[in-house]
């Protein structure tokens, strides 16, 4: 459903700070796959997610959904297929509206937005019962300023504000790095059921080992603008996390080696 | 007094404009000092040439929304920063207003010793331009924009506008065009300064090149006291607010004047002053609780929530724990300590 081929991106190409972000990258991600991508510092993880959702324009190769080439669609018509949640919890929501607002600007995701009242008495219903699953007692404060929220809370929102309108492609990008191991590992098992109950398909960076392996079908290890390998869901269920950091330094080894003798 | 209540009830209007760029899109946008006179010039010459009044308005607000149009197009479509858009386009149109008033001024009273059809000229021939009954059919008009404003942004598309003004990663993320969403505000909120300048011109008896020099000044003026005075925390009384704060700054002018304080050369410097003190009440925390204390409304108005839990409130970092737990005054100092080991964890 979402097939990447042959994705390059240089961030100040001809220049002495030319990088590479992304080589030839070959990505493809059947419907329901939950794939976890982890890497170094500058592999080019957050990149992928960005010239997936069209924040940033890939200088090569093309990006289809669903049969439709979204290459050239800029970010804001990708969103009808895709919805984000960022590392920053503030990222994702809007402070100064509503719980039930942010919500009904989600709910309205890639449509077409009139004239008709954002908030009804039908949709303030739904949200309600939306919000009933995160079990935050938020479903009690819809008319609360969602800047008033904690991080944590801002987070479980965008997570859901992200996913339960069925997303095709749901792209989670370290949405747990910013809050503590207790609300991360909370928001963690959020995601978890998430995905699950809607069944959506999603591609999740993170900078977390044991977060990578515990959730999601695949895992792909990305390094310098290449992915380097990838476990399938019986060989990951087997790889410990030790597992995992012995191949990652024997990766960059390789690499550094490589680097050396050219 | 009573003019000075007129007066504001009709730069309410353009007031209201300046809340949809200033506050909405959190983009201070000066074209108004130039379409509040496109929209003057543009009614008045129509006058003269025996325009239906109504019509004549309506032009002067679609004259404005164009010269709205022109900044947003600067500013969305060649990128050029949305402050500077605004000044050029500022700039520019006072030639064009020029060019569109064939001179410095059009007075809207007499043509060939005929007195001209204006929206304000009935009761001007009756005596009764400065009378309640006129300020009752301007705060009725000014209210009757204001709910339509309320209706607006809580519309999906409003929504939209006010997410691309609060948080534009989000309303991308979300599928807004935020390209979209500027140009339609930029265009309504001039459209306003332009209504507001057609309404003046005609209550004034005359449109003159100069007469939208520092109007955003007095739109930022009423926003900000508005503000201040009744809150942000629902729309309906912000929106009220900027009426509100319209009207009191015209009436402090007023006073000013009356008291011989100050002379009508002085205005500018007195709307100046007015913007810097509102502005430091505004960012100033200490200030703006005295401010706070001593209106009557504000204080319900803007308890930013029914405060289920003050601890919520107090502590930014309690979080999803903490909407299980009990006990509300534990926990405020609870969440404290929790703080150290969760950012030492951070570190792995």
């Amino acid at each position: 459903m979402l097939t990447l081929t042959d994705v390059s991106k240089t961030f100040f190409a001809n220049t002495v700070n030319e990088r590479k972000a992304l080589r030839h990258i070959d990505l493809t991600l059947a419907d329901g796959d939950f794939v976890t991508i982890i890497g170094s510092n500058g592999a080019g993880k957050s990149t992928l997610l960005n010239v997936i959702a069209g924040s940033l324009p890939c200088d090569q190769g093309s990006i289809v959904i669903d049969d439709q080439d979204v290459t050239r669609l800029q970010d804001y018509r990708r969103a009808s297929f895709i919805s984000r949640v960022f590392q920053d919890p503030s990222a994702g929501t809007s402070p100064h509206l509503t719980i039930e607002q942010n919500m009904a600007i989600a709910l309205t995701r890639g449509a077409h937005r009139g004239l008709g009242q954002g908030v009804t008495r039908a949709r303030r219903a739904h949200f309600r019962e939306e919000l009933e699953t995160l079990g935050l007692g938020l479903e009690d404060r819809l008319r609360t300023r969602v800047g008033m929220l904690s991080g944590g809370q801002r987070q479980a929102l965008s997570l859901l504000m992200a996913s339960f309108t069925k997303p095709r492609i749901l792209l989670l990008d370290e949405h747990t790095a910013a809050l503590d191991p207790q609300r991360a590992e909370r928001v963690t098992e959020l995601t978890r059921r998430v995905v699950a109950d809607n069944g959506l398909t999603a591609l999740m960076v993170t900078h977390n080992m044991s977060q990578a392996l515990d959730l999601g079908n695949r895992l792909l290890m990305m390094h310098e603008g290449e992915i380097m390998f990838e476990l399938d869901s019986e060989t990951k269920e087997h790889t410990t996390v030790e597992d995992l950091m012995a191949r990652f330094s024997s990766v960059k080894g390789q690499i550094s080696d490589r680097s050396l003798l050219n | 007094m009573i003019s000075a209540v007129e007066q504001g009830l009709i730069f309410a209007v353009l007031a209201l404009g300046v809340f949809l760029t200033y506050r909405i899109l959190d983009l201070p946008d000066l074209t108004v000092d130039g379409s509040f006179t496109t929209g003057g010039g543009t009614a008045a010459i129509l006058l003269v040439n025996g325009c239906d009044p109504f019509l004549a308005t309506l032009a002067g607000f679609a004259a404005g929304a164009l010269a709205g149009l022109i900044t947003g197009i600067l500013h969305t479509v060649l990128k050029i920063d949305g402050l500077l858009a605004s000044i050029l386009t500022m700039i520019g149109l006072y030639s064009i207003n020029l060019h569109i008033m064939a001179g410095p001024m059009v007075s809207v009273n007499l043509r060939n010793g005929k007195p001209v059809d204006t929206l304000f000229s009935g009761f001007r021939l009756a005596g009764d331009l400065f009378s309640w009954k006129m300020v009752l059919i301007l705060a009725v008009a000014a209210l009757a924009i204001k709910l339509i404003l309320d209706w607006f942004l809580a519309t999906n598309f409003g929504l939209a506008v006010q997410a691309t003004g609060d948080n534009p990663t989000m309303a991308l993320a979300d599928g807004i065009s935020t390209r979209l969403t500027k140009n339609v505000t930029l265009m309504a909120s001039n459209g306003l300064a332009g209504l507001s300048g057609a309404l003046y011109c005609q209550f004034n008896g005359a449109a003159d090149s100069q007469m939208g020099v520092g109007m955003i000044l007095v739109g930022l003026a009423s926003v900000i006291v508005g503000n201040a005075i009744l809150g942000t925390r629902w729309m309906f009384l912000a929106t009220l607010g900027v009426i509100v704060g319209s009207v009191l700054y015209r009436l402090v002018i007023f006073w000013a004047m009356d008291l011989h304080l100050a002379s009508a050369g002085d205005m500018k410097l007195i709307s100046a002053i007015l913007v810097v003190i509102a502005l430091v009440i505004s960012k100033n925390a200490w200030l703006r609780k005295v401010f706070q204390r001593l209106s009557p409304w504000r204080n319900k108005a803007d308890v930013p929530e029914p405060l289920l839990d003050p601890a919520l409130v107090a502590v930014p970092a309690d979080d999803l724990d903490d909407a299980e737990s009990d006990g509300s005054q534990e926990r405020g100092a609870a969440a404290l300590p929790k703080q150290a080991p969760a950012n030492a964890g951070k570190e792995n």
